[in-house]
C-alpha cells in the first residue's frame, strides 16, 4: 500500500504521507516555486520535480533514492528554429507538462511531455534529453493547437507495461498518437473522438481533438480512458476506435480535465465533471466525482464529505490519482484543496483547502 | 574593463559570478560570465540564444530592447545589471 504522495503546486512541492489511514502534509521542498510537474520512478526510488521559474525558465530536478537533496540536471532544449518556421510557435520550452518512466526493461528512460509540443526522450535518468523528432516532423503537427495555454503541449505518456515500445500520448490541442516502436515512427489514433469546437467539416478530423488527459489500465493495457473537451471516450483497443461514453442521467457533466482508471479493473474509472465548457465551476457549487464500475454503462455521483455548497474548486488534468491498491484516491484543485479517500471515492476528506494552487499529483 | 551584474534573486538557483571583462557587445559579456558559471546560460538566455522574456537587461542605467542578437555596445567603463523583470511576478 502506498503511504507518501507528492503534491506539484504553483507555491512548491509538498511530500504527503499518510500515517494510521490519514494524510498529512510534511515536508515542502523548492518553496515559493513553481512545481509544475513531479515523477517518481519506481525503478530506482529516485524522484524528479519539474519547475517552472517566472523569470529564469524551466528547470529540472532529481533527488535519489533514501537521499534529501535535490539536483539540478538538464532540461528538455529545442533545437534551433529554422528561418522557414518562424511561423510556428517559438521552439522555446515553455513548461514540462507530463514526465514518465521507460518500461521496466528500459533503466534511466525517461520521458517528457511539454509545451510547446515537444516529446523528449532521455537515457540516463535526466541527465541529456534528445527531442523526439519523429513526431516533431509529423505534418499534422501544423494543425496543433493550444488547448489551455497559447501553445500545443503533451499532457498524458502512457508505455505499455507489456512492451515499453508501445506507447500513446495525448496532446491538446494534437489528437492521441501511437507508437509501436519506441518513438520511432507514430499514428495518429483518434478516430472515434469528435470536436465541437471545430467548424462541423473539421469536428472529426483526428489532429485537432482536445484530450484533455488520458490515463491507461495498468492490468487491462489496450483500455485507456480519455476526458476529452467534449465528453468521454473509452477505448478497448488500444485507441483503434474511442468510443464515446455518455452519462445516461441528463444531470451529469461530462466537462471536465482529470480522469483515473483502476489499476487492474478497466471497466472502473472515476471523473470530476466541471460545469460545462462556458462555465468551469462544480454544478450548483457542489463539487462531485463521478465513478464508473461497468465500462461507462452507467455513473455514479459522489460526494460523500465533499463541499456542497458555494464550491469552485475546478480539478485539473493531473490532479486526480488513484493508488496501486485501487481504492485510495488523492484529488486537488486549483485553488488550493486536497482531498483523500480510502473507499474508491465513497467518502472523502479533505486535508487542506490553503495550499497554493495545485498542477499534479503522484503516489509515491 | 566593464562591470556585469547579476541579480541576486539568481543565488538562489546557482553560483553567480562577479565580471569584468573586455567584451564589446552584450552576447560577448555574457559568453564571458557563463565561462565561469556554464549554468548560468540557462537562466539568461532561452536555446533559441534570446534573452529571455523576463529576464531584463541595463547598460549603463539604460534598458536594452534588443533581446535577440544581444548586440548592445558596452564600453570599457559600462556596467551591466542583469536583472528580473517583474513582468515574471
Amino acid at each position: 500500500m502506498q503511504h507518501q504522495a507528492l503534491v506539484s503546486t504553483r507555491k512548491g512541492l509538498f511530500e504527503l504521507t499518510r500515517e494510521n489511514n490519514v494524510w498529512s502534509i510534511g515536508h515542502a521542498h523548492f518553496l515559493g516555486d513553481p512545481v509544475t510537474m513531479t515523477l517518481f520512478d519506481h525503478r530506482d526510488g529516485s524522484q524528479y520535480a519539474a519547475l517552472n521559474l517566472g523569470h529564469f525558465g524551466v528547470k529540472l530536478h532529481r533527488r535519489d533514492a533514501g537521499s534529501d537533496q535535490w539536483t539540478e540536471i538538464a532540461v528538455p532544449i529545442y533545437p534551433p528554429q529554422p528561418e522557414d518556421r518562424k511561423d510556428e510557435p517559438a521552439w522555446k520550452l515553455n513548461l514540462i507538462w507530463s514526465l514518465a518512466c521507460g518500461g521496466a526493461d528500459q533503466p534511466g528512460v525517461l520521458w517528457a511531455g511539454t509545451l510547446p509540443g515537444g516529446l523528449f526522450r532521455s537515457t540516463n535518468r535526466g541527465d541529456n534529453w534528445e527531442l523526439v523528432q519523429s513526431l516533431w516532423d509529423v505534418p499534422e503537427r501544423k494543425q496543433w493547437a493550444g488547448g489551455g495555454y497559447d501553445t500545443p503541449g503533451i499532457h498524458s505518456i502512457c508505455i505499455d507495461p507489456r512492451d515499453s515500445k508501445q506507447m500513446l500520448i495525448g496532446v491538446s490541442s494534437g489528437g492521441v498518437w501511437i507508437s509501436s516502436d519506441g518513438g520511432e515512427s507514430w499514428t495518429l489514433r483518434a478516430k472515434g473522438m469528435r470536436a465541437d469546437y471545430m467548424p462541423p467539416e473539421h469536428a472529426e478530423d483526428g489532429e485537432i481533438q482536445d484530450p484533455h488527459r488520458i490515463v491507461q489500465c495498468a492490468g487491462t493495457p489496450d483500455v485507456f480512458w480519455c476526458q476529452h473537451h467534449n465528453g468521454i471516450w473509452r477505448t478497448a483497443n488500444g485507441g483503434i476506435y474511442w468510443d464515446r461514453i455518455k452519462p445516461q442521467k441528463p444531470d451529469i457533466s461530462d466537462f471536465g480535465f482529470a480522469v483515473a482508471v483502476h489499476p487492474r479493473d478497466p471497466d472502473c474509472a472515476w471523473f470530476v465533471p466541471a460545469n460545462a465548457d462556458q462555465q468551469r465551476i462544480p454544478t450548483d457549487g457542489a463539487l462531485t466525482v463521478t465513478r464508473t464500475h461497468d465500462g461507462g454503462k452507467s455513473f455514479e455521483v459522489l460526494r460523500s464529505g465533499l463541499p456542497q455548497q458555494h464550491c469552485y474548486d475546478l480539478i485539473y488534468r493531473h490532479g486526480l490519482a488513484v493508488a496501486d491498491d485501487g481504492k485510495t484516491l488523492l484529488m486537488a484543485s486549483t485553488t488550493g484543496s486536497l482531498w483523500t479517500s480510502a473507499n474508491g471515492g465513497d467518502d472523502w476528506q479533505q486535508v487542506s483547502a490553503n495550499l497554493p494552487p495545485i498542477y499534479a499529483l503522484q503516489f509515491v | 574593463m566593464a562591470k556585469l551584474v547579476f541579480t541576486q534573486q539568481l543565488r538562489r538557483f546557482t553560483e553567480v559570478p562577479e565580471i569584468e571583462t573586455a567584451a564589446a557587445d552584450l552576447r560577448a559579456a555574457l559568453e564571458d560570465a557563463y565561462r565561469v558559471n556554464p549554468r548560468l546560460r540557462g537562466y539568461i538566455q532561452d536555446e533559441q540564444g534570446h534573452l529571455r522574456q523576463h529576464v531584463a537587461v541595463f547598460i549603463d542605467g539604460l534598458r536594452i530592447h534588443d533581446r535577440i542578437q544581444l548586440n548592445d555596445l558596452i564600453s570599457a567603463n559600462s556596467t551591466v545589471h542583469v536583472l528580473q523583470a517583474l513582468s515574471g511576478g
